[in-house]
């Protein structure tokens, strides 16, 4: 089956080439085959499928990769908006939505 | 802690260290059911720890899972014949995905359990293997530096875990990957249901005060009739957004969740047009086109937080753009609602 891709041009992803090292962190812990090892360095190859979990930032020792990460939830924006902080599942609170 | 899943203990390194099962049991399966539907959801919880699948020794691998049941269990169930460590964090008993994109499944409480296990007596070499998934709240080079030990971020499913040990602890293209097919988004929607209770009763609730309304004043004798019809109605515009969009959604035309379930919306509209409109004005036909778009485009628009491909800024945006629509739909309905009956 083709991927699912959810909007195009949104995305707040990005990737300094010049600090890049090439250790290749990122291509492991995207699960969205985001980027590519090209040369010695990584590119963003395919920007829209991101979902800004954020796990390449965190896990990227040179700190080239910047993303404003959170959670794609509806439910969980509105519960940001309620509590007045940043959107947030509510997995471990009273109610039982997860994202 | 008398859980069925404990096999014994075993001793290791003048550590007590308990065992547990690599097989499923009945008791496994029925709680894995009633989480899905969301009862005990919020306790379904194993201890945090270090814990023995099999008879592992100071070279085994050590596997590291969230302290909910249900991802404990998918890990174990998929160890059988492997014997491992498993290192449970405590993630408050939310599954790996979400606990790491709050941080609970993390670098801090990683490191922390870690050394509260004395993990590095336990084994010998310094290889831990995490979900990928877990990769949102772990930052591999700084547990390595303040513990010593390695993470390898291993397959998306616990499925795979068997093949990416057999490949040399490599996760190859495919298991790397997060899948959403149709059994994956299937397993999400009891839950789901069960969430948009409130938003569910209410609506059925207006709807129903609504059936009473008439041009002679307002009567609920015809309960069983058009209230009933108008219950039934909101109850199918709601299992439009939440069941039918989840399980058509590759198909159903729209990038955006809540046009998507606009459609499905507008879908079974056409089935009341056609089959359970009979004795409505058009005005009143028109208001159910309106309301029911209306519940069946919110209600789709959560499905965003179950999904695997959605992005925070994509979310917000395609809320600036429907909330407002929904709202003004639920409005245009009811005000449509009110002067069908009036009439």
């Amino acid at each position: 089956m083709k991927d699912l891709l959810y909007l195009p041009d949104v995305v707040t992803l990005s990737l300094c080439e010049d600090t890049c090292n090439g250790c290749g962190m990122c291509i492991k812990v995207c699960p969205h085959e985001v980027f590519e090892l090209s040369g010695r360095k990584a590119r963003i190859i395919r920007k829209d499928y991101c979902m800004e979990c954020g796990a390449c930032a965190l896990n990227c020792p040179v700190q080239a990769i910047s993303v404003r990460s959170g959670v794609g939830c509806a439910a969980g924006i509105i519960n940001g908006i309620l509590r007045n902080s940043e959107p947030t599942c509510s997995c471990s609170g009273s109610s039982s939505n997860c994202c | 802690m008398g859980a069925s899943y404990f096999e014994g203990k075993i001793i290791h390194s003048g550590l007590e260290i308990p065992q547990v099962g690599t097989k499923l049991n009945t008791s496994d399966f029925r709680g894995a059911v009633m989480v899905r539907w969301g009862i005990n959801r919020n306790n379904y919880k194993v201890e945090p720890g270090l814990y023995a699948a099999g008879t592992p020794d100071s070279g085994s691998d050590v596997f590291v899972t969230a302290n909910y049941k249900l991802s404990f269990d998918h890990l174990r169930k998929n160890l059988s014949g492997a014997d491992s460590w498993i290192l449970v964090l405590d993630t408050k008993g939310v599954n790996v995905w979400c606990a790491a994109g709050k941080g609970t499944f993390g670098t801090k409480e990683l490191v922390r359990r870690i050394k509260i296990t004395s993990l590095e007596k336990v084994v010998s070499h310094r290889r831990l293997i995490l979900p990928q998934l877990g990769a949102t709240g772990v930052a591999a080079h700084k547990v390595r530096e303040e513990t010593g030990f390695n993470v390898h971020y291993g397959p998306v499913s616990a499925s795979d875990i068997r093949q990416f040990i057999k490949d040399g602890y490599r996760a190859d293209r495919e298991m790397r990957k997060i899948k959403f097919g149709f059994a994956d988004r299937i397993k999400l929607i009891p839950n789901d249901f069960i969430y948009g209770k409130f938003y569910l009763l209410g609506a059925m609730l207006v709807l129903f005060l609504l059936s009473g309304l008439s041009s002679k004043g307002l009567s609920y004798r015809d309960y069983g009739g058009e209230g009933a019809r108008s219950l039934l109605l909101v109850f199918l515009a709601y299992f439009a957004g939440i069941v039918i969009t989840p399980m058509f959604l590759p198909y159903i035309p729209g990038r955006f969740f809540s046009l998507k379930g606009f459609f499905s919306g507008a879908l079974v509209f056409l089935g009341y047009l056609i089959f359970g409109s009979s004795g409505h004005n058009l005005l009143t036909m028109a208001s159910w086109f309106f309301i029911m778009g209306a519940v069946s485009s919110f209600v789709a628009m959560n499905f965003t937080g179950s999904s695997t491909f959605t992005s925070l800024s994509g979310v917000k945006k395609e809320m600036k753009l429907f909330v407002p629509v929904q709202a003004g739909f639920a409005l245009t309905g009811i005000i449509l609602h009110v002067i069908g009956k009036l009439i």
